[in-house]
């Protein structure tokens, strides 16, 4: 069973004038057919706007399809009597470190998830323990949310997720709001939980250079899936990533450079190593 | 319109638990026409400093001088000050308030006992220099996009016309296109006035190819103060003490250790792909004879 | 600038008081208030004094801590005193000129009031800087618990105020922001009359209040997303226990009470008028 599953999934909201009243429909999402096995570390792209944040909270029930379908382990995310496994199975962290924080305590907004869930109080506590750890956090247990970094806050999120052991974890743009050394510390961390824990991640970024390690990339634009492959495969096309209003690492437009210039250097180069050895090959 | 700062130093919640030395001893001058980048990573004193640029947190020591006059003097006019020193602080599309963009961009201007008239002409203007189009003037500035809100909020600082313009992140949380139409747009903006710009960032990739002159803090303190290349070539400090070199400039280093014949100072991608063919054209060359 | 402000004034240490169930201590705060409009004599407030002074030294909390306290008050305690003092008629007379007349009863009752409030304050202040303010919802949520055959909402009541505290810090930082950010373009938040104070607060009470209402979303989703629904089916990571110790500080805080009660009515003890 694919982990996450859509059919022709379509999201629409209202557009409204400035009395209130609607105008039209806005299509976030447009026909997206989407498969996403379980262990997979996938990476959805696109520039703010793109739909790719609505796409994501449709993994978690957040939101649901307004035509289509979303399954997640299986359950189809508008059946109402699934709704908390299917919350369950997939965690979900958001861009805002400080607006997804519930607890007033470190070790309290890791049990929020589990309390919820109705897991009996000496397994909250294990489970606790197991995910500040998972995340490097241990030692701030006892710390307030509010003296913490924007990195550390955002594994205490991670945290609040992996303790309600999920089979998937959704992150939305969870580098967006931080700085590089925040952004090197939330994906280390995902990193270490996607090699232990062996659960399935989808990334959502606008960062090319977090999705090198991704098995499967897709971009979005304009609520559609436009392209869809291994990093590699993404990365050799850099004019249409600009097209996409995307970036990509400087190593890989250098590459692209220096091929347009006539040098024979592979395609898709994504680590600074592989041009390196590959300008040294042409010596 | 130059900023000098001498022996200027900072400390939070002085006498407190929570006591921090947040900046200390900065020495450093800006001169009029400069466009200069401060980085450093969070915590580093980077927003303490600008805000020290137009007054708005006192130095605890030290003295700070706006076009030779000490701003701490008494009698000084610190609202003089503020109108010469636009701060567009970090997410400033958080501070939009008014019932349309253009009453919005137009605060700034009134507070400075502008008639209606002169408002309105330099609110157009900086909505323009911020490429904001006509049609959005009108709309209610919550109903704007993400990038669109962060240009109308930093054309509220442009409206006041200052003679020195201080960003903090000002691409913070946006995509990479967006980044790159707001940097670019702040280049272009230094080339057509005199205005004095200074650029706060964490991220070296984005300011390198822009300013003139960059400004590391780390601890509170200056760690460089120098050219883009010659901060650059200090990278290893540099990842000691959390920040990064453009990854051009790490990929010229190892070139030049594995023996290839290039320089180590390109720090933009242009820079780095001419040095790239000159070296391997002039390898091949060397062969050849 | 606003960053000054103190709230959640939380004293931490690891004194018995500290590790009290919160129930424990609310109770015995209450009852301890009461307990001081109860007393007719001076024995009642030595009591009081004692048992106060008692429990601060348990607490391990440095006395100016308790005793900053008092400084917001410090007008109104004035204004009881000197009114008690004044304006109460009855028993002889000590003091007069002019207007002011100091009777018996006037003096027995502002200093009586004045031990009253002080006690209040310093007995409350006990309460909060010994107990996280996560701790006194849950006691609160816990205590009210019988409220919810009457529909009262008391999880919901009790997640509030959880959610109000962690944000307080978060929503007082961010005005400091907008005020820097409005006082940069030119806005005067100091001068004029109080019109016109009030409308130059329009600039950072819009940019507040809508960013207040986005975290209320963000917060909303971001609870949703972790299964939360409601108050049913949830367990409790810190369940609220009572152990051997909350029992032995109920009973000493219950001799306390009757000890003073009994000997602050009926025991004839005075000192002068007292």
């Amino acid at each position: 069973m694919s982990m996450i599953k859509t059919k022709k999934l379509i999201f629409e909201y209202e557009k409204r004038d400035e009395e209130g009243k609607v105008i039209g429909m806005n299509r976030a999402v447009d026909e997206v057919d989407l498969k996403i096995e379980p262990g997979q570390f996938i990476a959805i792209l696109g520039h703010n706007g793109s739909g790719k944040s609505t796409l994501a909270k449709h993994m978690n029930a957040i939101l649901v399809p307004t035509e289509g379908t979303m399954w997640v382990d299986g359950k189809d995310t508008r059946q109402e009597e699934t709704l908390w496994d299917v919350r369950q199975s997939a965690g979900m962290v958001f861009q805002n470190p400080d607006n997804q924080i519930i607890g007033t305590v470190v070790e309290e907004d890791v049990g929020f998830g589990p309390e919820n869930l109705g897991i009996p109080t000496d397994e909250i506590w294990e489970r606790v323990e197991a995910s500040l750890k998972a995340v490097g956090m241990i030692e701030y247990r006892k710390s307030s949310p509010n003296k913490l970094s924007g990195g550390q806050k955002q594994r205490v999120a991670i945290a609040g997720v992996v303790a309600m052991r999920p089979k998937c974890i959704v992150l939305d743009e969870p580098t967006a709001m931080l700085d590089p050394n925040g952004r090197k510390e939330v994906l280390r961390t995902v990193e270490e939980l996607r090699r232990r824990e062996k659960v399935t991640v989808i990334l959502i970024t606008h960062y090319m250079e977090e999705v090198i390690d991704a098995d499967q990339v897709f971009v979005m634009d304009h609520g559609h899936i436009v392209m869809q492959g291994t990093p590699r495969e993404i990365f050799s096309q850099v004019e249409l990533l600009k097209k996409y209003r995307l970036d990509v690492p400087q190593v890989t437009i250098l590459a692209d450079e220096l091929k347009r210039r006539g040098l024979d250097i592979p395609s898709g180069i994504l680590r600074k190593e592989e041009l390196v050895e590959a300008l040294c090959q042409l010596n | 319109m130059s900023i000098k700062l001498e022996h200027v130093n900072y400390i939070y919640s002085e006498g407190t638990a929570y006591e921090k030395h947040a900046l200390k001893d900065i020495c450093l001058e800006i001169p009029h026409g400069q466009f200069v980048g401060i980085i450093g990573h969070t915590g580093s004193g980077k927003s303490t400093l600008i805000q020290h640029f137009n007054g708005l947190i006192k130095a605890t020591d030290g003295v700070l001088y706006y076009n030779g006059e000490n701003i701490y003097a008494d009698g000084y006019k610190m609202k003089e000050l503020r109108n010469q020193v636009g701060l567009v602080f970090q997410y400033p599309e958080h501070q939009l308030f008014e019932v349309d963009v253009m009453k919005d961009v137009c605060f700034g201007p009134k507070n400075q006992g502008l008639s209606d008239e002169e408002c309105e002409v330099r609110a157009r203007e900086a909505l323009q220099l911020v490429g904001l189009k006509e049609k959005y003037y009108d709309r209610s500035p919550f109903d704007l996009s993400g990038g669109q809100k962060r240009r109308a909020a930093i054309a509220g600082v442009l409206a006041m016309r200052p003679k020195v313009l201080v960003l903090d992140e000002p691409t913070a949380g946006l995509d990479p296109k967006g980044r790159d139409e707001i940097l670019d747009q702040i280049a272009y903006l230094h080339k057509q006035s005199d205005m004095t710009v200074i650029l706060v960032s964490h991220s070296m990739e984005d300011i390198a190819k822009y300013v003139d002159r960059i400004i590391v803090m780390n601890q509170g303190q200056v760690m460089y103060d120098d050219i883009p290349k010659r901060v650059f070539s200090h990278y290893k400090e540099l990842e000691r003490v959390g920040l990064a070199a453009p990854q051009v400039t790490y990929i010229m280093h190892e070139l030049k250790e594995k023996g290839l014949a290039v320089s180590a100072e390109a720090t933009t991608v242009e820079e780095a792909a001419d040095e790239i063919m000159k070296a391997l054209s002039g390898g091949k060359g060397e062969r050849d004879k | 600038m606003i960053r000054d402000i103190t709230i959640g004034q939380y004293y931490p240490s690891d004194s018995r008081i500290h590790k009290l169930d919160p129930r424990v201590k609310i109770v015995s705060t209450l009852l301890y208030l009461i307990s001081l409009f109860t007393f007719k004599s001076i024995i009642g407030y030595a009591l009081a004094t004692l048992f106060l002074f008692f429990c601060v030294r348990m607490s391990k909390v440095p006395f100016k801590f308790i005793v900053k306290g008092l400084k917001p008050i410090i007008i109104l305690l004035m204004i009881t005193v000197v009114f008690n003092l004044f304006l109460t008629p009855g028993g002889k007379l000590l003091f007069h000129a002019g207007v002011f007349k100091i009777t018996e009863q006037g003096l027995r009752t502002a200093v009586y009031m004045g031990i009253r409030l002080i006690y209040l304050i310093m007995g409350s202040s006990l309460m909060t800087l010994t107990t996280t303010p996560n701790q006194l919802t849950d006691g609160i949520e816990r205590l009210l618990r019988p409220l919810n055959r009457l529909n009262v909402p008391v999880h919901e009541i009790a997640m509030m105020m959880s959610i109000a505290l962690r944000f307080i810090p978060i929503l007082l930082e961010e005005t400091d922001k907008i005020m820097k950010a409005q006082i940069a373009r030119g806005a005067d938040l100091e001068s004029g009359n109080i019109i016109q104070k009030a409308k130059a607060m329009v600039p950072i009470l819009v940019p507040l209040f809508v960013s207040a209402f986005r975290r209320a979303n963000d917060l909303a989703m971001a609870m949703e997303a972790r299964c939360y629904r409601g108050g049913e089916g949830r367990t409790k990571m810190k369940p609220l226990v009572y152990r051997s110790s909350d029992r032995i500080a109920y009973g000493i805080v219950l001799a306390y009470v009757i000890t003073a009660f009994v000997a602050g009515r009926y025991i004839p003890f005075k000192i002068w008028i007292f």
